[in-house]
């Protein structure tokens, strides 16, 4: 068992070590502000929640504790009243990273104020969003300032129980997470008697089955339970009746990387950072058509431009910039005159989008927006649960108007239907996944109506990417090789030797066959 | 605390729902999900609201008053979100209503005549499954069902057999029993509760006989199978009794078992015994209850004189009422004069 003060002289140890481990393989900034990522993808970055990652070693919690892990805990344990804890946190200004934004002070209040024999403290890590992995890192990078989190979670609403819910699809998080439990009730740190208190807090793991819609807190508290994950009815909060009917709180694994540090360098040093109503940093995961892809952690408010060119390089291969598409598979497309917005809750929700868990998918010229709205749109109805009306069966009608429109079929009158059925749709829909489905419809009849009208009117796909809008045209350059015919899979080429090939425009599949083989470069495709 | 629901005012209980509240004042807010006896599900949304100051529309089935509350029962914005929802379920629904059973007594029918849908403008893939009729007594038509949930949690929550639940996600959902092994073969134990509660025909009685609702009138009885004395209203049409629905303002709550649901056949089966019979020259014949009563009497007192009040014995019936039971024990302890008496539920 660890006592009080052997974690000063573990802290001491371990960061000598891992000072001149880092130095030795070199890439860091070792100052007296810490221990940084150097390199120019960073220079801009400030790292909160990632702050520890590609940094310590996490299957060792002496070098978390060398990062001043569990000083937070220790503090707080000695220190302070439950109230004051959560006093911190309301003023901190802390809001939920799992994409509602909910501030976490007011959550744990509220958690507080119910008495209850048992309270829960539940970690979201669920991330299911495509293309997001910053929850990912995290876990498998920095296990204990999750742990650490937690403990002080349950400390300041009573509870004695936590629960992290991960996806099973993240076998290495798992097993640093059950490492990390054991090594931090070997040293005292979880499980009785903490620091040699009285306080008592125990965490269990329970795996998702890959349900995206189990991230959302009351789905993942039925299936904690053992219970289909389909989302409550929200009669009572979850603060206030959640797992097993008891007070509960979940947070997001990103939001509870950033408590240890809150206590650590306090609220004057957290709300420095990013705006007023929304401190401190945002992690996202910076994807799609960009020159340098990754994890990057920036202040709130920074602006989407900044992000994308000095930090993300732009867009790769001379290809120019359309949209940026933020909030995972419920958020915006965000178009290139609207790149000045600042990235935070507030001004990402006025232009039509969201932060939500923090994906950002950049898309060039050559990206169809119509066809990104489907993509999507084909997400969420795999992934709604069924429950409701509206997500259920509306979600699925919106696809098959858009399967119509990117398949030349379209009429007017489908993008009117559309609009109303988003209306429906994220108005009538029980949960937030229904509630934010049809955004990537929204905004891209928003930002980009002429792309849908040249669908439905001209039956043009400007972007080139919609398979059954293109058509392939043989050229004066031809020169009767017949090669092209010979290769196309459903012979819709004519054209005797030495002459002039056509194709049939009938019985061509679009399958671009016939371009790839012509050796002059004489068919095009329009 | 006081509430104003369609600009009018109400003093309201606290901790109700605006539909519990609407009900009582008899404002009329559609439900397909809901159930009094049950945690509500809010999976329909046809009983949404306005509530001013809300972002999105609320279901005024899981939404709590609050004192002050402005509520909008059907202005345009709720009127224009019920009948998408039900346009969404029309489209996914056959349209047989022609030979549905439940033509008549269907709530989706009755809110597509309420809000003018004649048929669902959506015209696309459509929910596929087989029609289980693996139960002797009901059948279920996925395609029918509308996924209200209202069978799983009559299941679950009142008669706990647990023997349905919700397979497959999203489009693809379909009520189901485990491993879709047929009801015949799941924990079912037939009470047919899930089909006294489905608004649509998606769970219906398998019946022999032909009949539309509209033509049959109901009769309240008691159910006579048991002593708990459960109130069912008889479906009958030309004195033939065709089915059986539970009464929601007797001891049993809107419930039934097996028997009550669905063993009703007998009273119109020609085999059926309307008056004692009575054997003579080895054969029965029937007699009336005067007759018969003077036989029991008169052989009753023959047995008692020559063998005594011991070489008797009464057994009595579940079926029987307390007060029935009471009477047949007087009977034999204060008439017959025997302790010799009992009851088949020791069994
Ligand atoms: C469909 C859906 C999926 C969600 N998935 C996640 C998820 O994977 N991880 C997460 O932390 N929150 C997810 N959320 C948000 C949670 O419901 C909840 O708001 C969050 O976990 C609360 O934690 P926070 O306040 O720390 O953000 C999801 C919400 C919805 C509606
Ligand atoms: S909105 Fe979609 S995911 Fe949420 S409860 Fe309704 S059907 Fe399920
Ligand atoms: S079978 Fe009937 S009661 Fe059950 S979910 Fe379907 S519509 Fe509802």
């Amino acid at each position: 068992m660890l006592v009080m003060d052997m974690l000063d002289e573990i802290k001491d140890k371990n960061r000598k070590q891992l000072e001149e481990r880092l130095t030795q393989k070199g890439g860091y900034i070792i100052d007296e502000d810490g221990i940084k990522l150097d390199g120019d993808y960073f220079k801009k970055q400030v790292r909160i929640a990632l702050k520890n990652c590609d940094i310590i070693d996490p299957t060792n919690i002496e070098e978390y504790i060398a990062m001043d892990g569990y000083f937070s805990l220790k503090n707080i344990l000695n220190n302070m009243s439950q109230q004051e804890v959560i006093d911190i946190m309301k003023q901190s200004g802390l809001r939920g990273r799992g994409g509602a934004g909910f501030p976490t002070g007011r959550k744990w209040e509220t958690a507080l104020q119910y008495s209850s024999d048992k309270k829960y403290v539940i970690c979201n890590a669920d991330e299911g969003d495509p293309g997001a992995f910053m929850d990912r890192s995290i876990l498998e990078k920095d296990p204990h300032s999750v742990l650490e989190a937690m403990a002080i979670a349950g400390f300041a609403i009573g509870s004695d129980q936590g629960f992290i819910y991960v996806r099973a699809e993240y076998p290495v998080a798992v097993k640093r997470l059950k490492a990390a439990i054991a090594q931090a009730k070997e040293y005292g740190v979880l499980g009785e008697n903490i620091f040699g208190t009285n306080f008592n807090f125990d965490i269990e793991l329970r795996l998702g089955a890959g349900a995206f819609v189990c991230g959302e807190g009351t789905a993942l508290i039925e299936s904690i339970e053992g219970k289909r994950g389909m989302p409550r009815t929200k009669i009572y909060r979850t603060a206030h009746r959640g797992l097993w009917q008891k007070p509960t709180i979940i947070n997001n694994v990103e939001t509870l990387a950033n408590i240890p540090v809150i206590f650590q360098k306090g609220v004057d040093w957290f709300t420095k950072i990013g705006t007023e109503k929304s401190p401190g940093t945002k992690v996202f995961a910076l994807v799609g058509k960009i020159e340098t892809a990754g994890l990057v952690e920036v202040p709130m408010g920074m602006p989407l431009h900044e992000i994308i060119y000095d930090i993300g390089g732009g867009v790769p291969d001379g290809k120019s910039f359309k949209a940026v598409q933020t909030g995972g598979p419920s958020g915006g497309c965000i178009p290139e005159n609207l790149l000045d917005t600042p990235v935070d809750f507030e001004s990402l929700a006025k232009i039509g989008s969201i932060m939500g868990s923090g994906g950002m998918v950049v898309m060039d010229n050559t990206d169809c927006m119509v066809d990104i709205a489907k993509f999507f749109l084909d997400f969420t109805v795999d992934e709604s649960c069924g429950k409701c009306v509206p997500c259920r069966e509306g979600t699925k009608r919106m696809l098959e108007l858009l399967e119509k429109i990117t398949s030349g079929n379209g009429k007017k009158e489908d993008i009117d239907t559309m609009e109303r059925l988003a209306v429906t749709i994220s108005s009538a829909s029980l949960c937030g996944l229904g509630q934010t489905a049809a955004n990537p419809v929204v905004s891209t009849l928003r930002y980009f109506r002429d792309e849908y009208e040249a669908h439905v009117m001209d039956k043009k796909c400007p972007a080139g990417s919609c398979q059954s809008l293109l058509q392939y045209f043989i050229t004066d350059k031809c020169i009767g090789c017949t090669k092209c015919a010979k290769v196309c899979p459903v012979h819709c080429i004519s054209g005797k030797v030495k002459q002039l090939h056509v194709i049939d425009q009938d019985i061509c599949i679009k399958c671009g066959a016939c371009q790839e083989t012509c050796p002059v470069n004489a068919i095009t495709r329009s | 605390m006081k509430i104003n629901i369609d600009n009018k005012s109400y003093e309201v209980a606290n901790d109700s729902t605006i539909l519990e509240v609407c009900k009582l004042l008899n404002i009329d807010i559609p439900t397909l999900c809901y159930d009094e006896r049950l945690t509500p599900h809010s999976a329909c949304r046809m009983c949404l609201v306005e509530v001013e100051g809300a972002k999105n529309l609320v279901t005024s089935c899981s939404t709590r008053v609050r004192d002050g509350m402005r509520v909008f029962t059907n202005n345009e914005k709720v009127r224009s979100a019920r009948r998408e929802v039900l346009d969404l379920l029309l489209s996914n629904h056959p349209m047989e209503c022609l030979n549905c059973e439940k033509s008549g007594r269907c709530k989706l029918q009755n809110y597509a005549y309420e809000y003018d849908l004649v048929d669902g403008t959506f015209k696309g893939e459509t929910r596929k499954g087989e029609i289980d009729s693996s139960n002797p007594f009901y059948i279920y038509d996925p395609e029918k069902c509308i996924l209200c949930g209202l069978c799983v949690r009559v299941c679950d929550e009142l008669q706990c057999s647990h023997a349905i639940g919700f397979e497959d996600r999203g489009f693809d959902t379909i009520v189901a029993t485990p491993f879709r092994e047929g009801l015949i073969n799941s924990e079912c134990v037939s009470c047919g509760n899930c089909v006294s509660v489905c608004p649509v025909g998606a769970l219906v009685p398998k019946s022999l006989e032909k009949f539309r609702h509209w033509e049959t009138k109901e009769v309240r009885t008691t159910c006579s199978y048991c002593g708990v004395g459960c109130q069912i209203d008889l479906k009958v049409k030309d004195d033939k009794v065709l089915g059986a629905q539970p009464a929601f303002d007797g001891v049993n709550q809107g419930l039934l078992c097996v028997k009550g649901k669905f063993a009703y056949k007998f009273i119109s089966h020609p085999d059926r015994l309307k008056t004692p019979l009575i054997k003579k020259n080895g054969e029965f014949v029937e007699a009336s209850w005067e007759e018969a009563y003077r036989l029991i009497r008169q052989k009753a007192t023959n047995i008692k004189e020559e063998s005594g009040a011991d070489s008797f014995a009464g057994l009595t019936s579940a079926r029987c009422t307390n007060e029935d039971n009471y009477l047949f024990q007087k009977l034999f302890r204060a008439v017959i004069g025997t302790n010799n008496v009992d009851h088949c539920a020791r069994l």
